[in-house]
C-alpha cells in the first residue's frame, strides 16, 4: 500500500512517518507538499507532526487552509484512512474533520517523555491490529496536547465510541497521574464519527522499532496496513 | 478603516497561563488580584466604505481564522 505524508512548512516528523511506513513496515510511502492538490493516488494519508507555521495564531490553524488540505477533506469524505499524529492532530481539529480543541498542557511544560495510553476502540482503520485494553507505550513531545471539548461534545464522543486511546498508568489504569497534559477524560486520540480519520497526540511512528525505546507504535501503522489491504 | 479583536478563552475553558500570572501576581504580594485570564489582541486594518462593513468583514476572519469557536470568543471595535 502507499501511505501520503504531508508536509507543512514546520512539519519535522515527516521523515519518521516516511522511515516508519517504508523501511519498518516495506510499504510504498511519498512526501506530499502542502501546496499540491492531490495525493498521488495515496490509500492512506498521515499528517504528521511538528510545528506548521511556527505554531503562529494557534497550532494548526493556518495549516488547515493549506491547499492540499482541500485533497485530504475529500478523501476523508471518501471513506479513505486518515491519521494525524501530533500537529497533524491539531490541525485536523482545527479543520473541523475531528472535534475538539487542544489547549496548553495543564502545567505549561512542554512534554518530551514516553507514555502509556490504552487502546479504546479497536473498529478503526488504524486500531484494528490492537487488542481491546492494550496498553502501549508512546513518546509524546508536545507543548499543547489537552484535549478539550464542550461537555455534549465529549458526551457524544463516549455515546459514539470516538474516543480510541486515552492515557494510562503502564498497568492501564486511569488515574489522574497517568494523564500527562490534563487532557480532559485523559482523551489521547479520538476518531470522527465515520471512524476513518483518526487523531492522537502520541507518536507512534517513533516506537516502531526496539531500538526507539518501543515497537508498540507499530500496531497502529500495521492495523492500517491490514485495513487497506481487506 | 481601523478595528481591533480581542480574543479570549471562553470562560468554560481552563487558562492554565492566566493561572500562572495570577499566581506569580499573588506570590509579588498583589493579594487583590483574583484573577487573570490571558487573550489575544489584534490590530486589523481593512478597506472597506463604512464602519458597519469593516466589522462585517473582521467578525468573519474572526470566525474562520482568528479565533477558534470551540475554545474562544472574540470583540471587535472599529474606529468609527
Amino acid at each position: 500500500m502507499k501511505f501520503a505524508i504531508i508536509e507543512f512548512p514546520g512539519s519535522n516528523c515527516d521523515h519518521d512517518a516516511y522511515h516508519a511506513a517504508k523501511h519498518v513496515l516495506g510499504q510504498q510511502a511519498a512526501f506530499v507538499w502542502h501546496k499540491d492538490a492531490g495525493l498521488g493516488g495515496a490509500d492512506a494519508v498521515v499528517l504528521p507532526g511538528g510545528f506548521s507555521y511556527g505554531d503562529y495564531l494557534r497550532t494548526g490553524a493556518i495549516a488547515r487552509f493549506s491547499p492540499v488540505m482541500e485533497s485530504v477533506r475529500e478523501f476523508a469524505a471518501g471513506g479513505g484512512p486518515v491519521i494525524g499524529i501530533c500537529n497533524g492532530f491539531q490541525v485536523l481539529l482545527e479543520a473541523g474533520l475531528l472535534e475538539g480543541a487542544l489547549l496548553c498542557n495543564r502545567r505549561l511544560k512542554f512534554l518530551c517523555q514516553h507514555v502509556h495510553v490504552r487502546v479504546e476502540q479497536t473498529d478503526t482503520p488504524f486500531t484494528g491490529a490492537a487488542q481491546l485494553g492494550q496498553v502501549l507505550s508512546l513518546p509524546i513531545a508536545h507543548g499543547e496536547g489537552s484535549y478539550h471539548a464542550p461537555p455534549e461534545t465529549l458526551e457524544a464522543l463516549e455515546a459514539n465510541r470516538q474516543v480510541i486511546f486515552r492515557y494510562c498508568s503502564e498497568e492501564g489504569g486511569l488515574q489522574d497521574a497517568a494523564n500527562p497534559n490534563g487532557s480532559l477524560a485523559a482523551v489521547a486520540g479520538i476518531c470522527n464519527p465515520e471512524r476513518n480519520v483518526v487523531g492522537l497526540m502520541p507518536h507512534p511512528e517513533r516506537a516502531c522499532e526496539s531500538a526507539l525505546g518501543s515497537e508498540d507504535g507499530r500496531v497502529v501503522l500495521e492495523s492500517v496496513v491490514a485495513a487497506v489491504a481487506a | 478603516m481601523k478595528t481591533r479583536v480581542f480574543v479570549s478563552l471562553k470562560a468554560s475553558v481552563f487558562d492554565p497561563q492566566g493561572r500562572t500570572i495570577v499566581e506569580a501576581l499573588q506570590s509579588m504580594g498583589y493579594g487583590s488580584v483574583s484573577d487573570v485570564r490571558q487573550g489575544k489582541y489584534f490590530e486589523v486594518d481593512v478597506d472597506t466604505e463604512s464602519a458597519d462593513e469593516a466589522r462585517s468583514l473582521v467578525s468573519e476572519v474572526s470566525d474562520k481564522l482568528l479565533a477558534n469557536p470551540v475554545i474562544e470568543s472574540y470583540r471587535v471595535e472599529v474606529d468609527e
